[in-house]
């Protein structure tokens, strides 16, 4: 990838959620609270992290005819783990997410990742893949959580999934405020337009600037090319004088003997 | 189980807890393949047939086999295996027995595979602990509503795509504005048991 850009823009631009689409069930369901979005991007982290790491050891031995069903397993089993160990340690964050943890099985991210870039790719390569990907959907949830439970209830607020004991709780928005219908499913198709509109806008100003950057470019080389072509031409016009003037003076010369 | 119950559960499945605008799932074949009527209708069909065949066969291989095993945490692994090779099954099913519905059903097929829907009805049913009868009815709710929502989606996006859009929202921005507009509306069904 571009690596002239920085890591906020990649994040932005080659962002999965909003760029690509692709897992979006889970970015629009789940988005209600910063809670779950914190919950689900950790959980998602870990999964395409590891999933990448395996995929990655696995991809040289795999039959080519078969690997999308091994690379589901695999999948499966992690999120197998993850959910247990969530169920275990953290209950109340597992049934509000409900569905949607057995559902990252078929989150496109994870297996697109896995096919696109762990199967071909080296161990080391592959983790800071699955790393960034998984931040960049992270990313995208949280912005949509960030808006939905600002505006939607007027509270910011943050607990520990360990022990449900509030870390912080602000009101930012007086009472009677707030707009309870971005809670809602509604809430949740019109946050992401406004979120995917504002990144198909970012792209296209910065497309717009590549294209001009571009066309000015390419102004520039054909200025310099017909400078270069003028002088060469300047060049060569005075290297004919200049023999022609030799030949002259040879003639003159002869003609003087 | 009187038929009111089974059809409180029909009913439930398709309208009020529509699985497009009320849980969000089959979001990627709701994006992808709604640009045309013809082809919404295609998946459509694809997507009961699909969801009824795997979720049934869930049940059965959760309570006949897996339950009496005592290996219940497998649920997600077989399920997923089931749906994928069940999926292939009935594609190769159809290409040798109808090459015509092929051509109209084929190129979906695969898509379903990575249709969070199927999974998600396989393990509502379970986690709702439907039994068979009630298992099946749902696993006909669910899709219908799919259905419904994903034709009705479809005409409007053809009609949207002749319209003047601001640039940014082109494509599918103005397609999930439309959809926010659309679980106003089925909001409306939340009353209705």
């Amino acid at each position: 990838m571009e690596k002239k850009n920085g890591f906020l823009t990649e994040l932005i631009l080659n962002n999965p959620v909003f760029g690509l689409y692709l897992g979006i069930c889970s970015a629009l369901g789940i988005t209600t609270a910063l809670d779950n979005a914190v919950g689900m991007g950790i959980a998602v982290i870990i999964i395409l992290t590891i999933s990448n790491i395996v995929v990655s050891l696995i991809a040289p031995i795999t039959p080519d005819e078969i690997h999308i069903p091994v690379y589901i397993v695999v999948i499966a089993t992690l999120v197998t783990i993850v959910g247990l160990l969530m169920q275990a340690f953290m209950p109340s964050l597992y049934s509000t997410l409900g569905a949607f943890v057995d559902l990252i099985v078929v989150n496109c991210i994870i297996l697109g990742r896995a096919e696109a870039y762990a199967s071909s790719h080296n161990v080391k390569d592959s983790i800071r893949d699955g790393l960034m990907m998984g931040l960049a959907y992270t990313f995208a949830i949280l912005a949509m959580s960030l808006i939905r439970q600002i505006l939607g209830t007027g509270v910011l607020s943050l607990s520990n999934p360990l022990t449900q004991q509030t870390i912080f709780s602000l009101r930012l928005l007086p009472a009677g405020y707030e707009i309870p219908v971005l809670t809602s499913q509604t809430g949740a198709f019109l946050t992401f337009a406004c979120l995917a509109a504002a990144v198909a806008a970012y792209k296209n100003s910065i497309d717009e600037k590549e294209a001009a950057a571009a066309k000015e470019a390419a102004k520039k080389a054909a200025a310099d090319k017909a400078a270069k072509a003028k002088e060469a031409a300047a060049k060569a016009a005075a290297a004919k004088a200049a023999a022609a003037k030799a030949a002259a003076e040879k003639s003159s010369v002869k003609e003087g003997a | 189980m009187t038929i009111g119950s089974l059809f409180t559960i029909l009913i439930g499945g398709m309208l009020i807890n529509n699985i497009i605008l009320a849980r969000f799932i089959g979001m990627c074949p709701f994006m992808g393949v709604s640009t045309k009527l013809s082809s919404a209708v295609g998946m459509g069909i694809a997507v009961i047939f699909v969801v009824f065949g795997a979720s049934v066969m869930s049940y059965l291989l959760y309570y006949f086999v897996l339950v009496p095993l005592n290996i219940t945490y497998m649920r997600l692994i077989s399920f997923i295996l089931l749906i994928a090779s069940f999926v292939q099954f009935v594609e190769m099913f159809i290409k040798k027995t109808s090459p015509s519905l092929y051509k109209s059903l084929g190129i979906y097929l695969p898509l379903i595979t990575t249709n969070c829907a199927v999974l998600y009805v396989a393990i509502d049913n379970i986690t709702q602990k439907y039994n068979l009868i009630e298992t099946m009815v749902n696993s006909i709710g669910v899709p219908a509503g799919f259905m419904l929502v994903l034709v009705i989606f479809a005409t409007i996006r053809e009609r949207l795509s002749g319209n003047d859009v601001p640039k940014a929202f082109q494509g599918n921005p103005i397609a999930f504005v439309v959809a926010a507009i659309m679980a106003i509306a089925f909001g409306a069904f939340a009353g209705l048991v």
